[in-house]
């Protein structure tokens, strides 16, 4: 048993649903106790999605329990076949139905007889792997799937497509800004003359996962979306990959080279130097805001970075690249591949954190006092206690991470709004340099407005206990509408029936 | 009440057995926690348990947590590692930490699947640690959302202290320190009970109400000369009000009968059976009916409840005649549909999750009683509903407003469908007289918000096809 206050990732079988509703027309079915569907709330909610989440629940009770579920979970199967023909529905329990230890291959197996959908179980575990492995299982189960159906019926397309084309794999609904990510990612792709073959799983169909394998090259931005599907399409097809994440500067360069020598090996005849070069010192501002007078009030300052392998990898080098600011700790909650992330980012920090206990991370920060913070919303919120600004660059996800503006990470429009993100971090601190050069904004005390030193009239104890319960921003109202309410009628001692009478009287 | 005895129309029962989203029970833990401010939640579940708590619930374990996952591992499910050892350890740095009055266990469906034995182990543990146990099986297999705070009261119904238990550990000074603090509250409550209470056998009401309300509604009982002697839950565990064999016991929530039915069966209370006092109309009602059984004549409840009406005239302007549709969530759905046919809408569909009948029968023969007075015919009552069926019937309806899970929301107002959060009631202070208003604001919050946007000629946002 762990002590767990917080989670960075979530369970397995979020992964899973994440990648089944990120296509399109593929439903997924859990076989679960109550409650546990929600992923639904989160889709909905935090994504402010206009779709009914294709996601339902087979409940497992008591009933249930005692009767087994193959019966209600066949039944729900085929359903859901009938009632909206998707594609593919994919079966996953959740990490407390996975200990009935019941077959649900074989609950597969005699749905899909009565099904003219596909019907697949998440090939996961749900007590070893957490949401990210279990996305990046799924996915790989998904593509894979397909393209064995696709063999079978001889229906694999042979061949290339004429011009370089790209798969861009691993946006998914509910990743960190990845929808943004993603319109950045097709331009920067358009830019370079580069057709996009396909998005997956985002809004693509399972349908045309069968031709994957004419693109030129799979683009892998994300580490711990899309590696495995990369990889076994390698093996597969013999696909070269690039899985450097174009963000900041340095890094898109980097990706867009990688992307050169790949493309010139399959004898494409290319050179984006101009392009990395125009892009670098004349559109993108971020190149421009690293020699910039803002920027260079930031030198040698000290920060923390924590976060999945990408986001907080890829952080780490633009604060330390490309902005000069000390990067004293780098971490990551993506134990797991915890060697990729010190591979990357040892060169350019002082330490390396590798953990999912925030209490160890709060305490690091606590310790270094770092002048910003560049982390999760939980390094956001030890930020807030220790008064220490926290720029949010990973998940777990947040309503703040789905900003309705156009805002990505990656490509050149992400590089500048990763540099407003830090310069926005600093200011506070910034500001508190300016206060101490000239004295602070406002050295006049505040008035604060005392409960009944101002008024005539005499709360009671009570009703005096009742007022401070009532929030601060209202607190003022309803004290003048009660003392209104009192003067009218002549009482002089407010008392919790006093109070109560004027509410209702005033009906607010 | 004199409801049942007239010919009230028959209200319509199904029950669909269907696919629904709601929240799991452990939830309660959201509230619990603030309520009752000297306790430690321990909730014993995975991964997927903690993350609803922390994601779904908007309930991030942020400063100074008094809850937290005991989190289950490959090792805990497969029996290798002795979940006594397991729980010591972490309640001991739980104690070490936080120091609480009292820490809830709150098992979860795999602990109710791996049979783990809470019940068995808590008073070992107890006596080892010195910190009272309280376990709650608040698991999705058996409750829904709010019936997980149901669970906990039950349980805690155990531990409220016998007169003679309190007198006995007053001498042995239980709580100097915390005595010392209340100093200035008790001394007040002394006062208060001197003025004017008619004498009557001792009333404890449950559920877990936000403070202002708890105030707001002893007062109105104390108006009519009843004392309440306390609440379950307290402020604090070591407040938990004193019970004996005889005392009376009433409900404010129509979720809480595991509560009512412990407090009868073993603690000999007397259940006094009432329509909850949500809304001016069931709240007069409440009151009535503890009256009637302490047989005092209400003063003033008619002139009181009209004064209400009269005074939310403005909201209800805006929903008279309007529809309402409850897809089914938090167990306050019939409470609440009660209260707005009596403010003038109808209603067509009752979804909720779990409907025990004996505990709400009050409530239900108010609900008939209101749909003869206002003319208007009796909803169907579906427990367990299919959600997928629901919004097939919400397309055929096409109801005004359709009350919903978090997961419905936005799809159906994307479809030109006006909805209002269940979630929303859950936490909102509404019970008692003054609160109704409070109802209404929320109730007509979307058909006021979609009223200044109607011009806008934007009510579907999604493309036609997509509407099924």
């Amino acid at each position: 048993m762990k002590l767990a206050y917080w989670m960075y990732a979530g369970p397995a079988h979020i992964g899973t649903l994440r990648i089944a509703s990120s296509f399109k027309n593929v439903h997924a079915i859990m076989h679960a106790p109550l409650g546990d569907d929600y992923f639904n709330v989160m889709r909905s909610m935090l994504e402010r999605e206009r779709e009914f989440t294709p996601v339902t629940i087979s409940v497992v009770d008591r009933n249930v329990l005692a009767r087994g579920s193959q019966e209600k979970v066949v039944d729900n199967i085929t359903r859901k076949d009938r009632e909206e023909t998707p594609d593919l529905i994919v079966l996953t329990p959740t990490c407390t139905s996975s200990i009935l230890q019941e077959d649900l291959q074989n609950f597969v197996e005699r749905a899909q007889l009565d099904s003219k959908g596909d019907v697949m179980l998440a090939d996961v575990n749900h007590y070893r792997v957490n949401e990210l492995q279990a996305g990046d299982r799924t996915l790989q189960q998904i593509v894979e799937f397909y393209i064995n159906k696709a063999r079978k019926k001889g229906e694999l397309p042979e061949g290339k497509t004429e011009k370089p084309s790209v798969n861009i794999i691993g946006v998914s609904t509910l990743g960190f800004h990845n929808q943004h990510d993603c319109k950045e990612l097709k331009r920067l792709m358009t830019d370079l003359g580069i057709e996009v073959n396909a998005v997956i799983p985002e809004g693509a169909s399972v349908n045309e996962l069968k031709n994957l394998s004419k693109a030129w090259f799979n683009l892998a931005p994300y580490r711990e979306l899309g590696m495995m599907t990369v990889e076994y399409l390698q093996k597969e097809f013999d696909m070269p990959y690039v899985d450097i994440t174009p963000m900041g500067v340095v890094e898109t360069a980097r990706c867009i080279r990688q992307i050169q020598k790949i493309l010139n090996a399959q004898g494409a005849n290319i050179d984006y130097e101009s392009f990395i070069d125009n892009q670098t010192r004349y559109v993108s501002q971020a190149a421009w805001f690293s020699r910039s007078i803002d920027c260079q009030n930031l030198t040698g300052k000290k920060a923390v970075v924590f976060g999945d392998n990408t986001h907080a990898a890829a952080m780490t080098k633009i604060l330390a690249r490309e902005m000069g600011i000390h990067v004293v700790l780098a971490g990551t909650y993506c134990k797991y591949d915890a060697d990729w992330f010190k591979e990357q980012v040892s060169e350019y920090c002082d330490e390396v954190l590798i953990s999912n206990d925030n209490g160890e991370i709060g305490d690091a920060i606590a310790r270094i006092e770092p002048s910003a913070i560049f982390g999760t919303q939980m390094e956001r919120h030890v930020g807030k206690r220790l008064n220490i600004p926290c720029g949010v660059i990973a998940a777990p996800i947040h309503i703040q991470n789905f900003p309705i503006g156009y805002s990505p990470f990656m490509g050149y429009e992400g590089t500048n709004q990763i540099a407003d993100l830090v310069y926005n971090s600093f200011t506070l601190g910034m500001e508190d340099h300016l206060l101490e050069i000239f004295g602070g904004h406002d050295t006049k005390e505040v008035i604060t407005k005392g409960i009944s030193a101002d008024s005539d009239l005499n709360w009671s104890k009570e009703a005096k206990g009742e007022l401070n319960k009532i929030p601060g921003f209202v607190r003022g109202k309803v004290k003048r509408n009660t003392e209104k309410f009192a003067r009218d009628r002549d009482i002089g001692e407010i008392t919790l029936e006093v109070m109560y009478a004027a509410k209702e009287a005033v009906g607010a | 009440m004199t409801a049942a005895q007239q010919e009230a129309p028959a209200l319509n029962f199904e029950c669909e057995t269907g696919n629904y989203h709601t929240f799991c029970p452990i939830s309660c833990v959201a509230w619990l926690y603030q309520k009752i401010e000297d306790s430690f939640f321990l909730v014993i579940g995975t991964k997927t348990c903690g993350y609803f708590l922390q994601n779904a619930m908007g309930v991030m374990i942020f400063a100074e947590p008094r809850y937290a996952m005991a989190e289950l591992e490959e090792g805990d499910i497969s029996a290798q590692l002795n979940d006594y050892e397991e729980l010591k350890r972490l309640c001991d740095q739980i104690k070490r930490d936080r120091n609480p009055s009292v820490i809830v266990w709150i098992g979860t469906c795999t602990t109710e699947i791996i049979k783990m034995d809470l019940e068995g182990l808590a008073p070992k543990l107890e006596a080892e640690i010195g910190i009272p146990i309280v376990v709650a099986r608040a698991n999705g297999l058996d409750y829904a959302f709010t019936q997980g705070e149901d669970t906990v009261l039950a349980a805690m119904a155990h531990r409220c202290p016998q007169e003679a238990q309190v007198k006995e550990e007053e001498k042995g000074d239980r709580n100097a320190i915390q005595k010392l603090l209340n100093f200035g509250r008790k001394t007040e409550d002394v006062t208060a009970e001197e003025s004017a209470h008619k004498a009557h056998p001792p009333l404890v009401l449950f559920g877990s109400l936000p403070d202002p309300v708890v105030t707001n509604l002893s007062l109105e009982l104390k108006k009519q000369g009843i004392n309440v002697s306390g609440w379950l839950p307290a402020k604090r565990y070591t407040e938990l009000p004193v019970i004996e064999e005889g005392y009376y016991v009433a409900g404010v929530n129509p979720f809480l009968s595991r509560t009512a039915t412990t407090l009868m069966r073993r603690r000999k209370c007397k259940l006094i059976g009432a329509p909850f006092p949500i809304g001016p109309d069931g709240t007069r009602a409440w009151i009535e009916k503890i009256c009637s059984v302490f047989g005092i004549e209400p003063q003033g409840l008619e002139e009181r409840e009209a004064a209400i009406w009269a005074s939310m005239e403005d909201y209800l302007q805006l929903i008279r005649g309007k529809s309402v549709f409850f897809m089914g969530d938090n167990l306050l759905e019939v409470s609440l549909a009660r209260f707005l046919i009596r403010a003038g809408m109808t209603v067509p569909e009752i979804g909720i999750p779990y409907m025990d009948k004996r505990y709400q029968k009050a409530e239900l023969d108010l609900l008939a009683k209101t749909c003869q007075d206002m003319g208007v015919p009796a909803p169907t009552i579906v427990e367990k509903p299919d959600n997928y069926n629901q919004i097939q019937r919400i397309y055929d309806l096409k109801p005004d407003l359709v009350i919903t899970g978090m997961a419905h929301a936005n799809p159906l107002e994307a479809r030109g469908i006006n909805t209002k959060w269940s979630v929303e009631f859950t936490f909102a202070q509404m019970h008692g007289f003054t609160n109704a208003r409070d109802i209404l604001e929320l109730v007509t919050r979307p058909l006021r918000r979609n009223n200044s946007l109607k011009d806008l000629g934007w009510d579907k946002l999604v493309k036609e096809e997509a509407v099924v």
